[in-house]
């Protein structure tokens, strides 16, 4: 809230002119709208569609769409998918192949012009997200072509939090309701009180500055920035859950042979869900395809997930053929072994892999767990050495 | 090089994985070029006599005769692929697997000596090698060109076993049992279909069986919580799979 000088108020009018404008630039524009019994995420073609009056109640392995008297439009916390949806599909192709009659083989790397985006109403939790992606499929050595070029094309209007959900957990995990620094092009603050219903409006980019421009909005206001601050600040304090206040990476580390991966394997499906709806996660496999002559062929990329037995199958068979080892895998890459790989948690406490997991597997209540065993662990073995 | 010959053979089934093969419209005439369709009785009465490059078996084992004639279809080919829910897994008919043959053939039949059937309904697979089993009910015309096509290029079919979640998930499909507390089999069940139930508001039937790490324990009191009592979650599982789920129950 702090570092970016607020630098207009929009109304729902403004909103819409702001969406008119960007689409004129030639951008996709993506945002909440409603579908099948959720806020999903898709394009939209005016504020029309956007999730006015509908909000969300969320529980571990539950979500219901309800409808909001305030006819707040970003009051509802996240659905089944995230940016990376659009930013890292789940489905790409990478390169073909041609065998000519003479037996040449010519090889064609995939080069489509990428869609422009424009991401209306990105949380301040998948923001950081994809910042971490950002490292890790923009970053290193060998860059993600595609990705980078819809990344470095998309501009990101930010919706700081008001309402948190009973399953985020942001807080906990170094993060905040708040959009602050930088990695966004303008952040949204929705406000809703007697002064009506209207939007704060801080400028993070040049290509920002030009989209306000560009619709009709008044100069922020005390009054405005006050309300923005105080429901920004009062969603601190009412996140759903919180992650274990511990040295995570620790925890994971001395917790590779704890007795809670049984109980947590007997409950997982090892169905994928948590880590399709992660917006961090971004493992992909490869598809080999050939047409039935045998003169063509395709190499795509395809969303992947620590949970398929085939994903860590090498030579001879599945390295992580147990649900034990898979759970494990999940959450220590999540919590622990990200930072040795990517300097960063893997985690950034959105709470979809609580939502979305049919039975309701919940993160945050499996470090407790296994920090709880640890403590259990350590004093034992103290009494042993004190006994001794 | 000759070209590969393709046989398709149907033992205890409905002919529709069968008539896949038929609505692959687009690619039949490549098909066509490729492989010399030697025995497609469904397509066409001229057959020539085998061995087969290879063979698609459709259909369950349910008499004697057809466990004879299942052992002479293996003797022929060389590559033997099951496809669908009756020859991977026994198929609804694997529903007498439960119940008294006989007192069925003596309810339905004038003559019950007549009949000469097996007292269970078994996949293939339980009477010979099979080189590749492709599930569901029906099978999907994708996977189906995918194994030919894998055939013929000498690779291994590209068709996962996890979980229909995860083609539920990459489709953008709202979760039926989160968002509705619709009961789903997706979690436990083969992917292949493209989780078409889901995507129309329905909760997944199973039709692709389990899938390759299937945790049936812990799906089946998220079906009682969605309001299904322990008769109707057994005849959930016990459509087009029912011995491959029953083992899983019981594993
Ligand atoms: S934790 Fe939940 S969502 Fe993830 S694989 Fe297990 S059951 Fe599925
Ligand atoms: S692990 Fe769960 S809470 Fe953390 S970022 Fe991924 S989906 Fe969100
Ligand atoms: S948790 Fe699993 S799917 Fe997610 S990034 Fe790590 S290995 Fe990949
Ligand atoms: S609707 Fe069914 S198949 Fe789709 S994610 Fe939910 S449980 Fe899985």
């Amino acid at each position: 809230m702090t570092n970016n000088p607020a630098t207009g108020v929009l109304d729902r009018d403004g909103l819409s002119a702001l969406i008119e404008v960007l689409a004129a630039q030639g951008r996709t524009v993506i945002g909440p709208t409603v579908r099948d019994g959720a806020i999903v995420l898709a394009e939209i073609g005016s504020a029309d569609d956007l999730p006015f009056g509908w909000g969300s109640e969320v529980e571990a392995g539950r979500y219901r769409l309800v409808p909001r008297a305030d006819g707040a439009v970003f009051a509802h916390t996240a659905g089944p998918q995230s940016w990376k949806t659009f930013l890292h599909p789940q489905r790409e192709k990478l390169w073909s192949a041609e065998r000519t009659p003479d037996g040449a083989l010519s090889v064609t790397e995939d080069d489509p012009e990428q869609t422009s985006y424009a991401f209306l109403g990105v949380r301040p939790c998948d923001l950081r997200a994809i910042t971490i992606q950002d490292r890790v499929l923009a970053g290193g050595r060998y860059p993600d072509r595609g990705y980078r070029e819809r990344r470095t094309g998309a501009f990101l209007i930010a919706a700081e939090c008001t309402e948190p959900g009973a399953t985020c957990f942001c807080v906990s995990m170094g993060g905040g309701p708040a959009v602050d620094g930088s990695g966004f092009d303008l952040a949204l603050t929705e406000v809703l009180d007697q002064g009506g219903h209207r939007f704060l409006v801080r400028v993070g980019s040049e290509a920002g500055r030009d989209a306000l421009d560009g619709v009709p909005h008044a100069p922020a206001d005390a009054e405005t920035e006050y309300a923005a601050r105080a429901a920004v600040d009062a969603a601190r304090d009412r996140m759903g859950r919180a992650m274990p206040p511990v040295d995570l990476r620790t925890l994971m580390g001395e917790s590779l042979e704890a007795d809670r991966w049984d109980d947590v394997a007997a409950r997982c499906l090892t169905c994928g869900n948590c880590t399709m709806v992660c917006p961090t996660c971004f493992c992909t496999t490869t598809e080999e395809v050939t047409d039935l002559t045998g003169d063509h062929a395709e190499r795509w990329l395809r969303w992947d997930s620590c949970f398929d037995v085939a994903f860590s199958h090498l030579h001879g068979g599945p390295v992580r053929a147990s649900a034990r080892s898979r759970y494990r895998q999940w959450l220590t890459h999540k919590l622990s072994t990200w930072y040795e790989q990517f300097g960063s948690s893997g985690c950034v406490g959105c709470g979809r892999c609580v939502t979305w997991c049919p039975v309701g597997i919940d993160i945050t209540e499996e470090a407790a767990a296994l920090h709880d065993e640890r403590a259990g662990r350590l004093r034992h073995e103290k009494q042993k050495e004190t006994q001794r | 090089m000759s070209v590969p010959t393709l046989a398709v053979f149907k033992l205890a089934s409905c002919d529709g994985c069968q008539l896949t093969l038929l609505d692959c419209e687009d690619e039949l005439l490549t098909l066509a070029g490729e492989v010399r369709i030697a025995h497609f009785l469904e397509a066409s009465s001229a057959v020539t006599p085998g061995p087969y490059d290879l063979a698609l078996v459709e259909g369950s084992v349910t008499t004697p005769a057809d466990a004879e004639r299942v052992r002479e279809i293996r003797a022929q080919s060389r590559h033997l692929v099951t496809i669908g829910a009756c020859a991977t897994a026994g198929g609804i008919q694997a529903l007498r697997n439960f119940a008294d043959v006989e007192e069925f053939t003596r309810a339905v039949y004038a003559r019950p000596d007549y009949i000469d059937v097996l007292a269970t309904s078994t996949p293939v697979s339980d009477h010979v090698d099979v080189d590749f089993e492709l599930r569901g009910c029906p099978i999907d015309r994708k996977q189906l060109l995918e194994v030919i096509t894998a055939y013929l290029a000498g690779r291994k079919p590209d068709i996962p076993d996890h979980s229909v979640c995860f083609a539920c998930k990459r489709r953008g499909t709202v979760c039926v049992t989160v968002a509705h507390g619709t009961p789903c089999l997706g979690p436990v069940t083969h992917a292949g279909c493209g989780a078409i139930c889901p995507a129309y508001g329905r909760g997944c039937y199973g039709c692709f069986g389990p899938s390759g790490s299937p945790n049936l324990r812990a799906l089946i009191p998220l079906l009682h919580r969605d309001g299904m009592d322990d008769r109707a979650v057994e005849r959930l599982l016990r459509t087009f799979n029912a011995p491959a789920f029953d083992k899983e129950v019981r594993s």
